[in-house]
């Protein structure tokens, strides 16, 4: 535990390294889109433009042998989580070299030697494998603990409902991080849920509720770390809030006509994670350049990783459906 | 040889495991204090506390997933849903989940659960509390499916599914758990995948499962008195489906029946149906003939009830049907 609190915030130098992460997921997901609309990206992506805090500061706040579960929105958990970009850019491309060898794609991304139990594309479908995980952690006195990323959307499915009745029930060690970025697909949060503060939906169940700025980086990791804290220490599961912010559409190519495009534009102005981190820092303009020239360079190579990758053979569709 | 009922069978083949292996642990609805619904786990809280007999909320999503998310983290979890009607509820984490993490992690998950349910009319329940819902989950890739009818195999089966990497879907009759049977002193694990011949014949195959293998059973003695020899075969496995002991019967009694207590129309039996024609066309004598359930939901009122479903006279005429008589 002296780990535990001796990391309840992060170092300077640390908050720089952050940054550089969030640039890194923010680049990465930038390409993602271009290669996705050059037409060389097969499938249906989400990109977590806006959301980059959310995915580092839990991530960071994260001991090794924590797992996370995460959504249909899932590249920026899954490089916080430790995945190489090359690997992420290969399995985007379709190639075995991917973190699911081609089997999976930008929803069902998994790196189980990184913890990470995989994306989902089913709204909801990892939440109760995070209450089963963690019942699993605590029946052999293991002191890891179960994340689950979700979003605002998802607290109306049946599933959030259920785990999170059944981890508080069972006081396992699990941490329920809601992403509420105040949009469903189109449908706002007004028009989905009747009421406006979504962690009541956890108190209902009697768990421990925190809520955090999901823009400010800093007051996620100090959010996640209290959260771990209680969980790892045996007193239940916790649900924690972050108020984020969706910059781009819901995937990309959504011509967003739901939304408001000056709202928008004021969101990225006012909102953007990577902008509130660096200003804080008071990074100039020399020093994020070099530092934005590194990260670049790492989603370039990846693109070329990937694109020298290997397409898997069609028949090996047939393996991996049995162990 | 010792003799146990299909419920103690299935209690074994638990107990057994849980006091074998600390990876195991049950979870279900009513099963701790009483012992589920069907009394299948009835003392095995006493023996084993309420840490691996775990009573869960009504909560079939949850109850599933929670036992596939501990599976993923290698424990082996056997999840009780307690009516296969409720598999309905369970299905997203079923379906979407369990069956094809493996798949879409590339190879890196194993999800080695067990969801055993039971179902079966003839105890006039309704249309919600006995469905045999086999084919829904037989059609899924990822997914193995048992289907076990006597005590032996019940209890070496789910044995073998307990241990087997992969999900299972455990299915059980209701009527069953009180029928007796001879087992082996120790459990002996029966591979999935294979199936049994329970009676030679020489005239004609009748594949069954479930409750309709005791009915077949006893169309086979009737039908023996009119001279037509039936042999019945139980694939016991739905998914691995031991193919080549279902069509080396038909190659021998070249006319064959399949039977279940589902519905006819779009059920398993249309798919051994589809197998027996096309890998032994050229050895039958009469069309494939399919017993099951008529195309309603199940109904209350027992007249009703013992209508819809199938019984041995149902498979003695199929049987006949196929001989010409």
């Amino acid at each position: 535990m002296a780990k535990v609190e001796a990391r309840k915030t992060l170092p300077e130098s640390d908050l720089r390294d952050v940054l550089r992460e969030m640039l890194l997921i923010r680049r990465f997901e930038e390409k993602v889109e271009e290669r996705f609309r050059a037409g060389e990206l097969p499938g249906f992506l989400h990109v977590a433009i806006g959301q980059e805090a959310c995915a580092v500061g839990v991530c960071r706040a994260l001991e090794d042998g924590d797992i996370i579960a995460s959504t249909h929105r899932a590249h920026g958990h899954t490089l916080a989580k430790g995945t190489h970009p090359n690997e992420l850019m290969a399995e985007l491309y379709g190639k075995t070299e991917g973190c699911s060898h081609g089997y999976g794609g930008s929803m069902h991304l998994y790196d189980v030697q990184h913890g990470n139990m995989g994306a989902n594309a089913v709204i909801g479908g990892g939440l109760p494998h995070i209450t089963g995980a963690a019942l699993a952690f605590r029946m052999r006195g293991e002191p890891r603990v179960a994340v689950a990323f979700f979003g605002d959307g998802a607290t109306n499915i049946g599933t959030f409902h259920e785990s999170l009745n059944l981890a508080q029930l069972w006081k396992v060690p699990a941490v329920f991080v809601l992403e509420d970025n105040h949009w469903a697909e189109s449908t706002p949060e007004s028009q989905h849920s009747p009421i406006r503060d979504l962690s009541e939906r956890a108190k209902a169940f009697g768990m421990k509720a925190l809520k955090a700025d999901g823009q400010d980086v800093e007051a996620v990791y100090k959010t996640t770390r209290q959260a771990l804290e209680h969980a790892r220490s045996g007193k239940g599961p916790v649900f924690v809030h972050l108020d984020c912010v969706r910059l781009h559409g819901h995937y990309i190519g959504d011509p967003q006509v739901y939304r408001d495009k000056d709202e928008a534009r004021k969101l990225a102005e006012t909102r953007d994670p990577i902008a509130m981190l660096r200003d804080k820092l008071g990074i100039g303009g020399d020093e994020f350049d070099v530092m934005d020239a590194e990260v670049t360079e790492i989603v370039e190579a990846s693109v070329e990783f990937a694109k020298s990758g290997t397409d898997p053979a069609p028949e090996d569709a047939l393996k991996n459906v049995y162990a | 040889m010792p003799e146990l009922s299909y419920r103690e069978a299935v209690r074994d083949a638990l107990s057994t495991a849980m006091r074998q292996d600390d990876e195991v642990f049950i979870m279900g609805e009513d099963i701790a204090e009483m012992g589920g619904s069907m009394g299948v786990t009835a003392g095995m809280l006493d023996e084993f506390g309420p840490e691996r007999v775990r009573n869960t909320p009504i909560s079939e999503m949850a109850l599933a997933g929670a036992a596939i998310g501990a599976a993923m983290q290698g424990m082996r979890p056997v999840a009780e849903i307690m009516y296969e009607d409720f598999m309905t509820l369970a299905a997203e984490q079923v379906v979407n989940q369990a069956a094809k993490l493996r798949y879409m992690s590339g190879g890196q998950l194993t999800v080695p659960v067990v969801f055993r349910t039971q179902g079966g009319a003839g105890w006039s329940p309704g249309a919600q509390h006995a469905q045999q819902l086999e084919a829904w989950f037989v059609h899924i890739p990822g997914l193995k499916v048992v289907f076990a009818s006597t005590p032996e195999d019940v209890r070496g089966l789910l044995w073998s599914s307990i241990y087997d990497d992969n999900p299972v879907v455990f299915f059980e009759h209701r009527t069953l758990y009180g029928i007796k049977g001879d087992v082996p002193e120790k459990i002996e694990p029966i591979p999935i995948g294979k199936a049994r011949v329970h009676r030679e014949g020489e005239d004609v195959t009748v594949v069954a499962t479930g409750r309709l293998v005791h009915e077949s059973l006893k169309a086979a003695e009737e039908a023996e008195k009119e001279g037509v020899s039936v042999e019945v075969v139980d694939p016991r496995t739905l998914q691995p489906l031991d193919e080549a002991t279902l069509v080396s019967s038909v190659k021998k009694t070249n006319r064959a029946v399949v039977a279940h207590e589902a519905v006819t129309r779009m059920g398993f039996g249309a798919e051994v149906a589809s197998v027996i024609q096309y890998q032994a066309f050229d050895w039958l004598d009469a069309p494939v003939e399919r017993v099951g359930a008529k195309f309603a939901p199940l109904p209350f009122a027992p007249v009703m009830e013992q209508f819809v479903v199938p019984h041995a006279d149902d498979v003695l005429a199929a049987v006949l049907r196929t001989v010409g008589k």
